[in-house]
């Protein structure tokens, strides 16, 4: 059978688990595994932003170069941050053969990287290879009736020339909702920023900005927020306890991973769901009936 | 001047020109950057503001708390009508307070409550950003 060269990321194989347990499950019923390639290490999680830099993209190219030593011209990534990464440093020494000789060089224990390797992220797999079609036919289980809120943050999507999806209209993750019979919902903050890193020193902004967009989404009427990033699910979700603290009215809503609702849908294992409303909601008593 | 110990060097502007790869005077001031970004609240300069400053040369703009609070979002860089990265500029200028040794983040004054509570994705992009 034919699989994908899967790259997890740390967060996967730590606090994100359930985005991993569900991605597995999803795709090995889609009949595309995931496929972990060996030996790979921390991208790093950003993209250095400063020309001069080649030390901080050998983490990202040695990870493209164990791909390669594979057989493999693609590496599909889960985690919004590692994407991004992964894919602007691809084009970094792409764009110029000069640094990437120098880091070549440097890295004088592996083979040389070709820059051959196309860094996609799994939800443009799903569009482009499987098709949102297939998808809807491996449903079981129709998400008819609930209403589901994309929330795209940034890495998916900026900057445009490692974008997936159009930056200030992006629809691949509406289209997916659809596919499962759900009904998406367009809330202005679906592509503003959660306030990612500063979660470690200013935890407030990220306090403030999870009130702000899970308070849109409610308003526009989800019943659940689904994300691609690791680091967006635990600040809208991790903060929503201490948010109550200080505004008591603000109503809970349940982040989680596009796979774990696919997986839903496809009635294979979605890892943990965050809520208890969301699991009551999908499965105890069959949103839609179940029927389709 | 110089705040926390901050040298101003020669040729600061062209420095930050360097690292980031931007033209600062590409900017005309329209301010769709500062209309866009998300965390202007907590700003003390608006990202227009930044770029204005450094175009003077007006060095208190190292001063601002801007380059600090900006998550790279990238939201002012997809729209800038200009093409300026300004994410790139807060970067660049992040970078010259790191590269001489002046840390924004420290571990130490983190408490074990605090780092055990963060995740690793969070903790590791944090200190790539705001470490030397
Ligand atoms: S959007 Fe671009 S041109 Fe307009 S103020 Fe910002 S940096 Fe300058
Ligand atoms: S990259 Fe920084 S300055 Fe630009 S919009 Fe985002 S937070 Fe604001």
């Amino acid at each position: 059978m034919d699989g994908l060269t899967y790259f997890p990321g740390c967060s996967l194989k730590e606090e994100a688990k359930e985005f991993e347990i569900s991605a597995m499950a999803v795709m090995k019923a889609l009949g595309l595994p995931l496929i972990e390639f060996e030996r790979w290490n921390c991208c790093g999680t950003v993209f250095s932003l400063t020309e001069d830099d080649l030390m901080h993209q050998l983490a990202t190219i040695r990870n493209l170069i164990r791909v390669q030593e594979n057989g493999s011209e693609e590496i599909v990534t889960l985690c919004s941050m590692c994407y991004n990464t992964l894919k602007r440093s691809s084009l970094f020494v792409n764009r110029d053969k000069e640094r990437l000789e120098k880091i070549n060089a440097f890295m004088d224990r592996e083979q040389a990287y070709e820059g051959k390797v196309e860094v996609r992220h799994l939800l443009e797999v799903l569009r482009d290879r499987i098709g949102w079609d297939k998808v809807e036919e491996a449903m079981t289980h129709s998400l008819e009736g609930l209403s589901v809120a994309p929330y795209y943050g940034c890495m998916l999507l900026r900057p445009r020339e490692v974008g997936i999806d159009d930056p200030d209209n992006p629809t691949i993750m509406q289209d997916l909702i659809e596919a499962l019979w759900a009904t998406p919902v367009e809330f202005p903050f679906q592509t503003e920023c959660c306030g990612s890193y500063q979660v470690v020193d200013r935890r407030e902004l990220i306090v403030e900005r999870t009130h702000r967009i899970l308070s849109s989404a409610r308003r526009s009427g989800a019943d659940v927020v689904i994300t691609s990033c690791p680091l967006c699910q635990y600040n809208l979700q991790k903060t929503q306890s201490e948010l109550k603290e200080t505004i008591p009215t603000f109503e809970e809503m349940p982040v989680i991973y596009f796979t774990q609702l696919m997986a839903v849908a496809l009635e294979v294992d979605s890892g943990e769901l965050p809520s208890p409303l969301l699991a009551g909601l999908a499965i105890e008593e069959g949103v839609g009936n179940g029927e389709r | 001047m110089a705040r926390n110990g901050l040298e101003i060097i020669e040729g600061l502007l062209e420095k930050v020109e360097e690292l980031s790869g931007q033209n600062v005077f590409a900017c005309y001031q329209c301010g769709m950057c500062s209309a866009g970004c998300p965390l202007t609240d907590e700003m003390d300069l608006l990202p227009n503001q930044v770029i204005r400053g450094l175009q003077l040369r007006d060095w208190r703009t190292m001063e601002s708390n801007a380059m600090w609070i900006c998550a790279s979002c990238f939201s002012c860089q997809v729209r800038c009508p200009k093409g300026v990265d300004l994410a790139r500029l807060m970067e660049a200028m992040r970078q010259i307070y790191l590269r001489q040794q002046l840390d924004h983040v420290s571990i130490d004054d983190m408490t074990p409550e605090q780092i055990s509570k963060l995740p690793q994705i969070a903790l590791v992009a944090s200190f790539r950003k705001k470490t030397g």
